[in-house]
């Protein structure tokens, strides 16, 4: 249940990715902006991952992402291929995989070694060639030490589509797909930030998806109804925000979940479920069923798509629920409140 | 290519075909004995958190009640320890403690709260871990210490390690044994049969038991934490109910023996003594909190530094704690949602009551998990289990 009122002080649950955050934004930018321009299909009040302007009979695609993460570099990435993944993952969430540019705007801490500059600038562009994108503008300021911590990035990209999915869109019947393993960024990055000694081989999965989305959306046009990145919050908060925008509710199957060893070995030892782990180079989609065979088979293909698995099923029951079926049983997955935290024992 | 979760098939103690087989037998068992509800008790947040986790909840018996006692360390933690911790890094003290420590509220506010007023807190997964960060600088480092002799022995073996000069510790560690005599006592109490932490057993041995089960006649199974470790331990209980056998038995041999970790005990003993003291919500049980020894006076945050656990109380107290159940819920008298804040003022988010807050709280557990509603499938999925993609 949403928070009615929010505290006084804004408290790090509020960037959380959950419930708390969703209040966050609805209660001060949403209910606290004027409505969009006629052309705007999508827009602020929808929370999706972008928004989407009506520009004659197709789509300009928008969003924006700030990026700070500590540490700056992890094992799998860094914070320049997360900026550019993070912003062309949510246009790729909407249909718009063809991007047409990206800004980067760089904050920097007063002594940031440069070599680590060059060495984010090296990535960043390394990732939009990946994604085929490009930087077309950007923004550099510097703040005194202490004002900030190394690095803040932001990007926007815009990108053009004829067709926009929202995350809206499933129906009871549907299948939910993912695109891989879940749970490899976020356990990758609290393991290196906690100084946690079970490293091995966990590394984060951030990546850009447009190309693997548009090669699954090529192979079945109509067939894929709603599309979300489960970043923040993980699959669990992104399938709620999917099922209560849908109005349905979703049976997920827990013996379905693609789960590297790694990533369920630290999750059983942080008593953290791997569901409530940020992935960076993810997507869930919601998928007709008779089209889910083909729609695996598309991912596949794609070396970001090899573990992809159909992981559950939309129902009319329990709208705006998860259930999960671990195979013993039967139980509620709610949203994290919070980042999550190792538990005692 | 990876089908699946290919990790569940390595895992032979969450084998569902066996898990399923255990069940049929407890549900036969409770039948036989005729009487409803048959109500236990497990003494353990990590019992809570794996019988919740795995859907557990929803295949167990409709006439065995299964009652979550005061086995989270956190809930259990009592307000004036979470302000004691709270004064101290108000004070500018730096702490570190375990993730769900952090939210707790005390009197007027959480170490969260302390933290966001600008307050140092650290986030450990483990002692050493707190014992790196204090040796990183000379400033003080209170670990705040909570847990039972699970995580107790931990800290003992840390104290014993010589940490450096500037590490100290603001002991909450409690013990569990001299609890499970009050709940046996309790004039409400219902409980039949106790299922006993396979953890802390590793440490006490299942021997400690054997006082208790003679003095109550009520029968003890040491379980471990796997689906196939509850439920058969939970048979075993059953049937030692069924049959009016009040015994001790050891269901986690694999990790359990009588005597248990002697070196870990008697580490424990030179480090801790056994006080009185309130258990949050549940009362005062007699030897069930643990301090430092006096030659560890050093090393103790309560000796070393004047605590003003008074200067917080200028702050308006929070409402709605007189309503909080969570004393008779960790006692197994209710439920969580017999309690009137229950998922409404009293959420994850914003706990009023510690047992909203911690992972292995009932109520976090029950809000997170839902309990045990009925969620078995009716319409679409289709198929016996109703899993459609596992193929």
């Amino acid at each position: 249940m949403a928070p009615s009122v929010l505290d006084e002080r804004i408290t790090l649950k509020y960037g959380a990715g959950g419930q708390a955050m969703r209040t966050l934004i609805q209660q001060v930018f949403v209910d606290g902006m004027a409505a969009g321009p006629p052309h705007v299909g999508i827009g602020l009040a929808a929370m999706d991952d972008g928004a989407a302007l009506r520009i004659g009979n197709r789509w300009l695609v928008m969003t924006t992402d700030s990026h700070v993460i500590h540490p700056v570099f992890f094992p799998g990435g860094d914070i320049g291929r997360l900026a550019v993944s993070g912003t062309v993952n949510d246009l790729a969430m909407m249909g718009a995989t063809d991007v047409l540019g990206l800004t980067c705007a760089v904050i920097i801490e007063e002594g940031f070694p440069r070599a680590d500059l060059v060495r984010i600038q090296r990535s960043i562009r390394e990732t939009c060639e990946e994604a085929g994108a490009f930087v077309v503008t950007g923004d550099t300021k510097v703040m005194g030490k202490g004002e900030l911590d190394g690095i803040v990035l932001n990007t926007t990209g815009i990108a053009m589509t004829d067709r926009v999915i929202p995350d809206s869109g499933l129906r009871p019947g549907d299948r939910l797909v993912v695109t891989g393993t879940i749970g490899d960024h976020g356990m990758a990055v609290m393991a290196r930030r906690h100084g946690l000694a079970l490293e091995g081989d966990l590394r984060s999965d951030v990546a850009p998806l447009n190309r693997l989305v548009r090669q699954v959306l090529d192979s079945a046009p109509d067939a894929i109804v709603a599309m979300k990145d489960p970043t923040r919050g993980g699959l669990a908060s992104a399938l709620h925000e999917m099922a209560e925008k849908s109005r349905v509710g979703i049976v997920l199957e827990e013996m379905a979940l693609p789960v590297t060893s790694p990533v369920r070995a630290a999750g059983e030892l942080l008593g953290i479920d791997p569901v409530h782990v940020a992935n960076e180079g993810k997507a869930v989609l919601g998928v007709r069923p008779d089209a889910v065979d083909v729609v695996l088979a598309a991912l596949r293909e794609h070396h970001l798509g090899r573990d992809a698995a159909c992981v559950g099923t939309c129902t009319d029951e329990r709208i705006g629920s998860i259930i999960l079926d671990t195979g013993f049983g039967r139980r509620l997955v709610t949203e994290v409140e919070g980042e999550p935290l190792p538990r005692i024992c | 290519m990876m089908a699946g979760n290919r990790g569940f098939d390595e895992l032979k103690f969450r084998d569902p075909v066996r898990a399923r087989a255990l069940s049929d037998t407890l549900g036969r068992l409770t039948t036989a004995i005729g009487r409803s509800p048959v109500s236990i008790m497990h003494v353990c947040g990590s019992h809570e958190q794996a019988i919740a986790r795995f859907g557990l909840r929803a295949t167990l018996p409709r006439d065995l009640n299964v009652i979550m006692g005061p086995g989270c360390p956190v809930c259990i933690t009592d307000v004036p320890e979470v302000d004691e911790g709270v004064a101290l890094a108000r004070q500018g003290v730096r702490i570190a403690t375990y993730g769900d420590m952090v939210k707790v509220p005390g009197t007027v506010m959480s170490l969260a709260d302390a933290q966001a007023e600008g307050a140092r807190v650290d986030v450990v997964y483990s002692v050493s871990q707190a014992v790196e960060i204090a040796r990183q600088s000379d400033e003080p480092l209170v670990f705040f210490a909570t847990g039972f002799e699970t995580t107790a022995v931990a800290t003992a073996a840390a104290i014993l390690g010589g940490p450096p000069d500037n590490f100290l510790v603001l002991s909450a560690h409690k013990y569990i044994p001299p609890v499970m005599e009050i709940v046996a006592e309790m004039p409400a109490t219902r409980v039949e049969g106790f299922l006993a932490a396979g953890h802390a057993a590793t440490i006490t041995g299942w021997g400690v038991f054997e006082p208790f089960v003679a003095r109550h006649k009520l029968p003890v199974v040491v379980a471990g934490f796997e689906p196939l470790d509850i439920l058969a331990g939970l048979v075993k209980l059953v049937e030692l109910i069924g049959e009016r056998r009040a015994a001790v038995e050891n269901m986690y041999p694999r990790c359990v023996t009588k005597e248990g970790n002697r070196r870990a005990q008697e580490q424990l003993w030179k480090v801790f003594r056994p006080i009185g003291g309130r258990w949050r919500g549940i009362a005062h049980v007699p030897n069930g909190n643990l301090r430092l020894r006096d030659e560890w006076a050093h090393l103790d945050a309560r000796r070393r530094f004047d605590i003003d656990v008074a200067g917080l109380w200028d702050y308006a107290p929070r409402p709605l704690v007189h309503e909080c159940i969570c004393g008779d819920i960790m006692a197994g008298i209710k439920s969580p949602t017999d309690c009137a804040l229950f998922g409404k003022e009293c959420v994850p988010h914003s706990p009023v009551g510690a047992c909203m807050v911690s992972s292995e709280g009932t109520c976090k557990i029950w809000h997170q998990y839902g309990g045990h509603p009925d969620l078995a499938p009716r319409s679409v999925t289709g198929g016996e289990s109703g899993a459609v993609c596992a193929r």
